[in-house]
C-alpha cells in the first residue's frame, strides 16, 4: 500500500507553542489535558528557540504562544524576540492575568505582533466565577493598555451556557473596549470542557438567539470590528474541516516537548506522538507516525470512505470521533451521515436535564491540579 | 496590523495578522507593493502595465484593490 500513492506532504504554517500548563485561572472549558498535572516537566528556553528556528525552517510563520498561561513563563520576552527574528507573527494568547503595562512595553519593544486577551463574561460576578479567580477588573484593564500602546487585539469569549444569555452585553464590551476582533468562541467539547458538557452545552434555541444577535452586530461594526464566529458544532449536521487536515497545516508543541497534529491528539490511542527532546522538527512533521496518521484518505471508513465530501471536511475531527464513539477512525458524529449521530442528540439531551440541577447536585469540575490529579 | 511577507518555503508573498494569514499569487502581490501611500491608483495601473508589458489592467486591479480594502489589509485616505 505504501509508495505507490505517496501523499504530498505541505509545509506546517501555523505553530502553537503551548509554553507552560501552569494558570492562575481555572476555566471549566479550558481546553488543556484533564490530567495535565501529570506533565510537569517543561522545555527550556534553548529547547523552545531551537524548535522555533526548525519549524520557521520548515515553514511555519504564524506563531501562538499559549498555555496554560503563557506570562507565567520568565523567558517569555526573550522568546518573543527570538520569534521576531526568525520572521514570526508573533500572537499571546493570554487570559491577561499578570499582565503589566510595563510588560507590555516591553513585549512591543521584543517584536510581538498580537496579543489575543480572554474575558469570561460581561459582568465581574460571572467572569470572577467562571474563571474561578478575581480577574475581571484587571482584565479590562489590560485590554486598555493593549490597545493603549498600538497592538492590535482579539477579545476572545468562549460562549457556553452560563453565559450566552450576556451576548448582547458581551458585543457592547467589545464594542467599549476597541477591540479590532472579536472572537466568540462557542465551547469545543475537548479537554475539560467535555468534562463539564452537561453543565456548558446550551440548547439549540440559546444557540439560535445568540447567534441572531451576533450577525445582526457583525453587520453593524462591519468595517470597524471583525468577528471569528466559532460555530456549535453539535447543533450542525456536517463537522467542522478539523485542522484543516491532518498534518498539513498546524504543529503544536505542549509544554513537555510532545509534537501533536492538533492539541487534543495527547488523549488519542496508539499515535506515539514524538517529543522534540529526540527529534527534529523536520522528523516529526514528515516522517513520524502521528502526523502520518490520519493524512490523506486512505485511513478512513465508511460513511467517510466514499463520501463526496470527504474532501472539504476530511470526515470532521478525529478526537471528537474518539470522545463520542470510542473510534478515532469513525466519521465525526456530528456528521448526520455517521452512524453514530445519535450521541450527539443523546449529549444534547442529557444537558437539558443537567441544566434543571442546582449546583451542588451537579457542580462544574474547574481547572486546577487538584481535579486534574483526581480525573486520572 | 497587517504585514506583507516574502515565504522562502512557499515561494509566495503572504500577508499576516492577528490569527491568520493569507497567501497571496503573485499579480495580487505585485499590486499590493505598490500600495505604500505615494501612488495614485492610475499611477499603479500604469506602472504595472509598463512592467508587464501590456495594457488594460484597470478593472483587475481596481477590483483587487477592493477586496483589499474591504479586508484591511490597505487603507484608504
Ligand atoms: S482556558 Fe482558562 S484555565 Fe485554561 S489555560 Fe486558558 S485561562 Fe487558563
Ligand atoms: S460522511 Fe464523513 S466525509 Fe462525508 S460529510 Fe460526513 S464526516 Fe464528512
Amino acid at each position: 500500500m505504501a509508495g505507490f500513492n505517496k501523499i504530498k506532504i505541505t509545509p506546517p504554517r501555523w505553530l502553537l507553542a503551548e509554553l507552560t500548563y501552569a494558570c492562575p485561572l481555572q476555566c471549566p472549558y479550558c481546553s488543556n489535558p484533564v490530567d495535565y498535572a501529570k506533565y510537569q516537566a517543561e522545555l527550556s528556553t534553548e529547547d523552545w528557540k531551537r524548535v522555533l528556528s526548525q519549524a520557521r525552517k520548515m515553514g511555519a510563520v504564524q506563531l501562538g504562544f499559549s498555555g496554560g498561561e503563557p506570562l507565567t513563563r520568565k523567558d517569555l520576552t526573550e522568546l518573543v524576540k527570538h520569534a521576531r527574528d526568525l520572521g514570526y507573527y508573533s500572537n499571546l494568547i493570554t487570559s491577561g492575568y499578570g499582565l503589566t503595562e510595563e510588560k507590555i512595553i516591553r513585549l512591543k519593544d521584543a517584536g510581538l505582533d498580537h496579543i489575543q486577551i480572554s474575558i469570561q463574561a460581561s459582568t465581574q460576578e460571572l467572569n470572577d466565577h467562571i474563571a474561578g479567580t478575581t480577574s475581571f477588573r484587571h482584565k479590562k484593564e489590560v485590554a486598555h493598555l493593549i490597545k493603549k500602546h498600538g497592538y492590535p487585539m482579539v477579545l476572545c469569549v468562549v460562549i457556553h451556557r452560563e453565559n450566552i444569555h450576556q451576548m448582547p452585553q458581551i458585543l457592547d464590551m467589545a464594542e467599549n473596549l476597541n477591540a479590532d476582533y472579536l472572537e466568540l468562541a462557542n465551547t469545543q467539547y475537548y479537554g475539560w470542557a467535555h468534562a463539564n458538557r452537561d453543565l456548558l452545552l446550551p440548547t439549540k434555541e440559546q444557540f439560535e438567539e445568540a447567534e441572531q444577535t451576533a450577525q445582526a452586530f457583525k453587520e453593524k461594526v462591519a468595517g470597524k470590528m471583525k468577528i471569528y464566529y466559532v460555530v456549535p458544532d453539535f447543533y450542525e449536521d456536517r463537522p467542522k474541516a478539523c485542522m484543516n487536515g491532518w498534518g498539513t497545516t498546524f504543529l503544536t508543541i505542549a509544554p513537555d516537548g510532545v509534537a501533536l497534529p492538533c492539541h487534543s491528539a495527547r488523549d488519542l490511542p496508539g499515535l506515539d506522538c514524538p517529543s522534540v527532546n529526540e527529534y527534529s522538527i523536520e522528523e516529526i512533521w514528515n516522517d513520524s507516525k502521528a502526523f502520518n496518521f490520519f493524512r490523506g484518505y486512505e485511513w478512513m471508513k465508511e460513511p467517510c470512505r466514499s463520501c463526496d465530501e470527504k474532501e472539504k471536511d476530511f470526515g470532521g475531527c478525529r478526537c471528537q470521533a474518539y470522545l463520542l464513539t470510542g473510534d478515532m477512525y469513525n466519521a465525526d458524529p456530528v456528521c448526520s451521515k455517521s452512524l453514530d449521530h445519535s450521541v450527539v442528540q443523546q449529549a444534547i439531551e442529557s444537558a437539558k436535564i443537567s441544566a434543571t440541577l442546582s449546583a451542588t447536585e451537579k457542580p462544574l469540575i474547574f481547572r486546577n491540579s487538584k481535579n486534574s490529579r483526581n480525573m486520572v | 496590523m497587517h504585514r506583507l511577507q516574502w515565504e522562502e518555503v512557499q515561494q509566495k508573498d503572504i500577508i499576516l495578522y492577528p490569527e491568520g494569514m493569507v497567501e497571496l499569487n503573485q499579480s495580487s502581490a505585485e499590486i499590493l507593493k505598490l500600495c505604500d501611500g505615494t501612488r495614485s491608483l492610475d499611477q499603479i495601473v500604469s506602472e504595472l502595465e509598463l512592467k508587464f508589458a501590456t495594457t488594460g489592467l484597470k478593472n483587475d486591479i481596481t477590483a483587487f484593490l477592493e477586496i483589499a480594502l474591504k479586508n484591511g489589509w490597505i487603507q484608504q485616505n
